[in-house]
């Protein structure tokens, strides 16, 4: 799995945070989505596609 | 400074009791274009989506209705069209835009005489959403835990002293998130009872557009002196921060901050008072949380979920003809996206109209959806998560000191919950 984060079209809720602490923070000083990890072990795989699920501005997709 | 004093919350109580007293209990959708928005809840059903809206996201989930002054407007019912719609800026939530809908001529007012970024477009929403995202993200609010902690326990301390009842609104539910957006802001607590005052006349649906106006100057000539404060005296609270940075006008600025003013205290505060009573009405979930607090935060999804205070619906117009659900949406024509049914759609949460702390409730649009999604969600779900497990540890007999009867929700008000709520311990 690879995480795509679009950091214009994040409006900085921190949903994807609270679902994948692991995966997800945002940025000091706007609030704006930072992955931490990229390519996640399977483990945190349906923590990431509930951040996708849930992420208000659409804006993290991931893929194979 | 228009203050209506100390016997304004029984006031409010009285009336809304009359309101509901006078009220058709039930709309009646004999033609789908007749349901008039807002709509009332059924008798003896408190928590639940007035029937007639309900029905709709079942039968016709995007429907016509009316608004107050005949206006048309869609209703957009179903989870799946409330993200389509709030996820999609061809519907614009720019209240200058002819089309747009609006709940009361006060509402209407308020929108288009001191706008904020809540019910502007981008670039312009994202702009002033950008100052603000640092300070409510997940780990800063994280951080405010203690603080938040200690306000819950002060209050609890104040409220047990000595007695056994009290007014749960007045007494915790609302002080909490008034403290705490206070805090933030760095507005005086001290000017509560001014705030708090107005906030309720902006919010309430039968306020006419003269009493809309006037305290709605009211608010906006007090951050305008606390702006000027500021400018003198700055401090690190975020209003404070917003003026010095330079890039807002002054009446820009003082919109802003009556908005974070209001969302801050308002919305927690009701859904604090609205979920303990939801869980003294549910014996069976209350008893699983207590039993286990590590449910807590799941809960509060699942009562922000089954709640829903933001309860009418959020409003956005179309800018260009859109097709949702199957039907076609003009441009230029209202939108109410009604997330109370929204989440209540049994394709996404089974069994939908069952309060159960235990179901895995976060894809709700109880926040809304899109890029406007609630920018204190981190705040509010820490302030309910620490004001739940509080109360539910320091009070183990918490109890309602009235018949839930005589509970005076508030049908009367764009926020949700109940103006007053008894108990005992
Ligand atoms: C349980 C509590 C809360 C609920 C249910 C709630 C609900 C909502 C909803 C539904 C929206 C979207 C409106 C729209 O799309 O038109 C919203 C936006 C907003 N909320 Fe909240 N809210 C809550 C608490 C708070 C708190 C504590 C704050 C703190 C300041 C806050 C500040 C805001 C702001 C500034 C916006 C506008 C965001 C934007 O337009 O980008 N809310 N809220
Ligand atoms: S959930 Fe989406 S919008 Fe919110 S912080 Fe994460 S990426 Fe940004």
């Amino acid at each position: 799995m690879r995480i795509h984060a679009d950091q214009e079209k994040c409006c900085g809720a921190g949903s994807c945070v609270l679902a994948a602490p692991d995966v997800f923070d945002q940025r000091d000083e706007d609030g704006i989505v930072v992955v931490l990890d990229a390519e996640p072990p399977a483990g945190l795989h349906d923590a990431v596609r509930e951040a996708v699920a849930i992420c208000p501005a659409a804006a993290i997709s991931v893929s194979d | 400074m228009h203050h209506r004093g100390n016997g304004a919350a029984s006031r409010l109580w009285k009336d809304s009791r009359m309101t509901t007293a006078q009220r058709p209990q039930e709309a009646t959708v004999a033609h789908p274009d007749s349901l008039a928005i807002p709509a009332a809840r059924a008798a003896g059903c408190p928590f639940d989506p007035a029937p007639g809206v309900d029905r709709a996201r079942r039968e016709e989930p995007v429907t016509r209705a009316t608004l107050w002054d005949d206006s048309p407007v869609w209703l957009v019912t179903r989870h799946e069209d409330v993200r389509t719609v709030l996820g999609d800026p061809r519907f614009s939530a720019d209240a200058t835009r002819p089309g747009f809908p609006f709940l009361t001529a006060g509402v209407r007012e308020l929108a288009i005489k001191s706008p904020s970024f809540i019910r502007q477009d981008d670039p312009e929403h994202a702009r002033v959403r950008r100052m603000l995202t640092a300070d409510f993200m997940v780990k800063k609010v994280a951080a405010m835990r203690p603080e938040v902690q200690r306000i819950a326990d002060d209050l609890l301390d104040a409220m047990t002293d000595g007695k056994n009842s009290a007014d749960l609104v007045t007494e915790f539910a609302l002080p909490l998130p008034s403290l705490v957006i206070c805090l933030l802001l760095g507005v005086p607590y001290d000017d509560h009872a001014f705030f708090q005052e107005h906030s309720q006349t902006l919010l309430s649906l039968r306020s006419s557009t003269e009493e809309i106006r006037h305290s709605s100057d009211e608010l906006l000539a007090f951050m305008t002196r606390l702006a000027e404060t500021k400018r003198q005296q700055p401090d690190d609270g975020i209003f404070s921060r917003l003026v010095a940075r330079g890039e807002l006008g002054d009446a820009e600025i003082a919109s802003l901050g009556r908005l974070l003013l209001i969302a801050g205290h308002e919305t927690t505060a009701n859904m604090t008072s609205l979920s303990t009573l939801a869980l003294l009405r549910n014996p069976d979930q209350l008893a699983r949380l207590r039993k286990d607090p590590s449910l807590v935060k799941g809960a509060v999804e699942e009562l922000l979920r089954y709640l829903t205070i933001v309860h009418i619906g959020v409003p956005r117009v179309a800018t260009e003809d859109m097709t949702v659900g199957g039907r076609t949406i003009p441009a230029g024509e209202g939108v109410l996206c009604t997330i109370n049914t929204a989440n209540r759609d049994e394709d996404v949460f089974p069994a939908g109209d069952t309060l159960d702390v235990g179901r895995d409730a976060r894809r709700h649009v109880a926040f809304g959806y899109g890029v406007h999604q609630c920018l204190g969600q981190p705040l509010a779900r820490l302030e309910l998560e620490i004001a739940i497990e509080t109360l539910l540890r320091r009070l183990p007999d918490l109890r309602l000191d009235v018949p839930f009867e005589e509970i005076p929700f508030r049908h009367d008000m764009g926020i949700y919950g109940v103006h007053a709520l008894p108990v005992a311990w």
